[in-house]
């Protein structure tokens, strides 16, 4: 990431609570974070099945106001955040003129001129320097980095609701998958929303940083009972996998475009001119070269990011995330292929480590949660 | 508190070997699949193979890793454990139990230089 060599890793708040619980730490974007704490298995099917406590406080908050915030928003933000209502939230990319990934990010509608993107951890300087730029021209607007105001705790998974709503003043079964609320959370100050990477339901909760630790610990001892444990980075990794959500740095980034990443449906194509406009309209008009599938593997071993694929004796593509999950356990992953072996069904091979073993594409998501 | 067999010798590699005359088998020890995770796959070598003490011999591939397999001594593949290819989990169920390949020692006197089950216990505390 944009950090150098030897510069000291960032902490979130809870970092000395990780180290006291023991869990195996490791540099992340620039950050000191928790991998696993009990498991990876252990984690990643407690959020399938109970519940996990994630610490996702290394995630950016940058905030947008002013009259012409919604111009600036709807400029930089593939999605149409016109749709949005205060109170709600979407998924959309910043895009670069190519229409291809700077980021991709949450847009909260906090206000009818004030929002907030959630972006990635590695990505916040190099959003920030973006956004700031693209804000200027637009009128009255502008962005704040407001990332060292925030601590962000997710709880994720099927009991989630009945572990945090005893916590918290906001409704949460009267809350709508992508909308918000503000209120209390173990008597902190907090912003709570139905969003989440994993697949399943949950609420991803901003606090002050001072606050963390209290609120990390209540809902540790308010979750006793259904056995939520607190989930470290590579859980969430194979959550989001299963769940088929993209990853920016490997499923999507700055050579892919929106329409080869099979994201088109957070592109407001209805909208004025926004960034990467043209280049998605008139690639969609020529039609793609290459586009991301979801894979099985079909043979023994794991196709993981960075592994090439290969139609019949030609290289064809490259596989951006793989590994085999703890709750589907199967191999399974994205890669980039032509658009004629796209379809489902398709057989290819990923190169394992000089062995050719065969893959064949899925539908994504792999995985869908009930209700 | 895992058991490592006292008629086990072992390396800081975190395999184990055991030896009958001139043979050897050899697998990974518990403390490695702690370390692994759940084993997908095992590369393992050709029958006739030859292995130098401390060359890798194979691979073992995890669902967060792929590690080499390294040789406790020098010598050549007499045996290599099929089955274990096809159920690799079975290492994770039974780390001391699962032999991955034989091998038949050209210079038994290196046996000395390995660890002892004491000896590996304390390297991984």
């Amino acid at each position: 990431m944009e950090q150098a060599a030897d510069a000291p890793l960032k902490k979130t708040p809870l970092n000395a609570r990780h180290r006291a619980s023991g869990a195996r730490m490791v540099p992340f974007g620039g950050w000191d974070m928790p991998v696993e704490f009990s498991g990876l298995s252990a984690e990643h099917n407690a959020v399938r099945t109970r519940a996990g406590l994630f610490d996702v406080s290394h995630m950016g908050e940058i905030e947008i106001a002013g009259k012409d915030a919604l111009a600036a928003v709807q400029r930089l933000s593939s999605n149409d955040a016109s749709k949005l209502h205060v109170g709600q939230a979407h998924y959309s990319g910043l895009l670069s003129p190519q229409g291809t990934f700077v980021d991709d990010l949450l847009v909260y509608r906090l206000a009818p001129t004030h929002f907030m993107l959630v972006v990635n951890a590695g990505n916040i300087p190099k959003d920030y320097a973006w956004i700031a730029e693209h804000v200027q021209g637009v009128g009255d607007a502008v962005a704040v980095d407001s990332s060292s105001r925030y601590a962000l705790i997710a709880v994720q998974g099927p009991k989630a609701l009945e572990v945090l709503q005893p916590l918290t003043d906001v409704d949460l079964a009267g809350m709508k998958y992508y909308w918000f609320g503000h209120g209390e959370v173990a008597g902190a100050r907090a912003t709570v929303s139905r969003t989440g990477y994993t697949g399943e339901d949950g609420f991803e909760v901003f606090v002050p940083p001072q606050s963390a630790d209290k609120l990390w610990l209540a809902i540790l001892e308010a979750g006793k009972a259904c056995g939520v444990i607190p989930c470290g980075l590579g859980a969430r990794d194979t959550l989001r996998l299963e769940a088929s959500m993209r990853l920016h740095g490997n499923d999507i980034d700055e050579t892919t475009t929106a329409l080869e990443a099979d994201l088109g449906w957070i592109v407001g194509w209805k909208k004025d001119d926004f960034i990467g406009a043209a280049a998605l309209r008139e690639q969609k008009a020529r039609g793609l070269k290459r586009k991301i599938v979801g894979f099985e593997m079909v043979e023994r071993g794991i196709g993981r990011h960075g592994y090439d694929a290969w139609i019949g004796d030609a290289k064809a593509g490259h596989v951006t995330s793989g590994t085999q999950t703890p709750f589907l356990k199967k191999a399974i992953g994205m890669a980039y292929l032509p658009i004629e072996h796209t379809a489902v069904d398709t057989e290819f091979d990923i190169d394992i480590r000089g062995r050719r073993t065969r893959a064949r594409v899925v539908p994504m998501p792999f995985y869908k949660r009930q209700k | 508190m895992a058991s490592y067999p006292s008629n086990l010798k072992y390396t800081k590699d975190h395999e184990w070997i055991d030896l009958a005359g001139d043979k050897g088998k050899v697998g990974i020890t518990d403390y490695a699949q702690a370390q692994l995770g759940d084993v997908v796959y095992i590369e393992l070598p050709d029958v006739g193979a030859k292995l130098k003490q401390g060359q890798s011999f194979g691979t073992i591939e995890s669902v967060k890793a792929v590690s080499e397999l390294y040789s406790p001594v020098t010598g050549v593949v007499a045996e290599v454990n099929a089955a274990l290819k096809e159920k690799p989990e079975v290492v994770n169920k039974d780390p001391h139990g699962s032999w991955m390949v034989v091998i038949t020692l050209t210079n038994p006197s290196e046996a000395g230089a390995l660890l002892d089950a004491a000896q590996y216990q304390d390297l991984i505390k």
